[in-house]
């Protein structure tokens, strides 16, 4: 069962991370077997614990799945509907069922008074089976309209690294920035701050970790960032 | 016709650029060179200059194309006007169109298109100065190219063209060696899974000189293999963490 890769070693296509039918592996696109051998099929770092093989992609696009929290923009209105930018291979709808508390009566009402082209939302997937776009919901916990804050764009495949362990990297840079922060899983990140010069710290912040993705010891290096970045903005003393 | 005098090969086998008959050209390749595509490469072997443009997984338009239990793969080879001796017209001509056909089919069995149903993956490939082998080179651009995109792919496919000159297999040809030589075969691989993607002959080989040109050939693709796993290794290696 030899895994030939280290851990957190940079891997690119069809390079040979193991060999033999016991290892196992976790991700189901980034990678995958012929007979007894395992290849990579992208750019990433490889994961390595045990028995277990993964690889975390660096480049990737978005790709819709269920109950994911993603934001939109919306890019065009119908008479019942919204069509949604969530940046994925698909145009998402949002129905006005999904969006409204009450029935929605397209004679006497317009759904431009609640969601116009280019107003931002945080949504949730509730449908998508790839035979279909993708339909969203802003009914839940935190789901809406986004009136206020910046949102800033990274390459979706790095968005786990910002959230970290257990939210370790994002719960610290909020702590830090005391900021707001949403990330919506299809790479935009909402950013919500006492003063627009915090949500600057923190937007550069992750855009730090975007940049430096791939390296170790980025949460310790990223908390000395922000404190050095509040500091001379005389945020804090 | 051959020019009055003019030796491929000379007296000391040596080829009209000074390289030997198994020799690759220079190469250079980089990878995240166009700021708005999601992937892109550069190529150069020699004198040849590929550039390489990958969008996508994207919606189709226009939508009747759309495949619903896979991805479709639109593939453009395209020479700009000044990329030849003679300006070239800058429609496509009927090789262009021929080439875009045979590297579309190729790059189809590189990628996992079923994971992606509904959508597009568009490739470009600008050829921006040509000295033979322009396909091949386009080919890596592409792969390349669609590495960069975060594009699940079996390999990298790497490819090289070889000739015969005056009776003598030689690796990766020019384009003197192209006009007046016996024969041209470019060849694409994926070359850990040892599979060709892409095998064209122009002009006549016996059997026992294609087995030879084949192992030639599988020899350049290794090294470009190479080359093609650093270039984009060196995208992330550059960025070191910064010292606060």
């Amino acid at each position: 069962m030899p895994i030939l890769v280290q851990h957190r070693q940079i891997v690119v296509p069809g390079q040979l991370l193991a060999e033999g039918r016991d290892v196992e592996v976790k991700s189901q696109h980034t990678v995958y077997r012929v007979g007894d051998k395992l290849y990579s099929a992208v750019i990433g770092l490889a994961e390595v614990q045990n028995n277990r093989i993964n690889v975390i992609a660096l480049e990737g696009f978005y790709f819709p799945k269920v109950d994911d929290i993603v934001i939109g923009i919306i890019i065009d209105l119908g008479l019942t509907s919204w069509t949604v930018d969530i940046r994925a291979p698909y145009t998402a709808i949002l129905h006005a069922n999904d969006a409204l508390n009450k029935p929605f009566n397209p004679l006497k009402d317009n759904l431009r008074r609640y969601f116009d082209v280019g107003d931002l939302l945080v949504a949730k997937i509730s449908v998508f089976d790839r035979t279909r776009n993708p339909i969203l919901t802003v009914r839940g916990k935190g789901l809406g309209k986004i009136t206020k804050g910046k949102i800033v764009e990274i390459v979706p495949s790095r968005v786990p690294r910002l959230i970290g362990k257990k939210g370790s990297m994002i719960n610290m840079i909020k702590e830090e920035t005391r900021c707001q922060i949403v990330v919506g899983l299809n790479g935009r990140v909402w950013v919500v701050g006492p003063s627009p010069l915090h949500e600057e710290v923190a937007i550069l912040a992750i855009k730090k970790v975007e940049r430096e993705t791939h390296t170790t010891g980025l949460t310790d290096r990223v908390r000395a960032f922000i404190r050095e970045e509040l500091k001379k903005r005389g945020l804090v003393s | 016709m051959k020019p009055e005098g003019l030796k491929l090969i000379n007296e000391e086998g040596l080829r009209v650029d000074g390289r030997k008959p198994d020799e690759l050209r220079p190469v250079v390749m980089e990878v995240g060179v166009l700021k708005n595509a999601d992937g892109s490469a550069y190529v150069q072997q020699g004198n040849t200059k590929v550039i390489a443009a990958v969008y996508g997984p994207r919606e189709i338009h226009p939508k009747h194309l759309t495949l619903p239990d896979r991805a479709i793969l639109r593939t453009r080879y395209h020479m700009v006007p000044y990329s030849t001796d003679e300006r070239k017209s800058p429609a496509p001509t009927r090789r262009e169109i021929e080439l875009s056909k045979v590297i579309r089919e190729a790059l189809e069995s590189v990628i996992f298109v079923e994971l992606y149903p509904r959508t597009t993956i568009d490739v470009f490939i600008e050829v921006i100065q040509a000295d033979a082998g322009t396909r091949t080179a386009g080919i890596m651009a592409a792969s390349l190219a669609l590495a960069d995109a975060g594009i699940p792919m079996r390999d990298l496919v790497a490819a090289v063209a070889v000739g015969k000159v005056d009776g003598q297999l030689v690796l990766d040809i020019n384009q003197l060696e192209d006009e007046y030589g016996e024969a041209d075969m470019p060849i694409a691989m994926m070359p850990s899974l040892g599979k060709i993607v892409l095998l064209q002959l122009n002009g006549v080989l016996t059997e026992e000189e294609f087995k030879q040109a084949l192992q030639l050939a599988k020899k350049g693709i290794m090294k470009l293999y190479e080359y093609e796993q650093q270039a984009l290794r060196k995208k992330y290696v550059e960025i070191k963490p910064e010292e606060v």
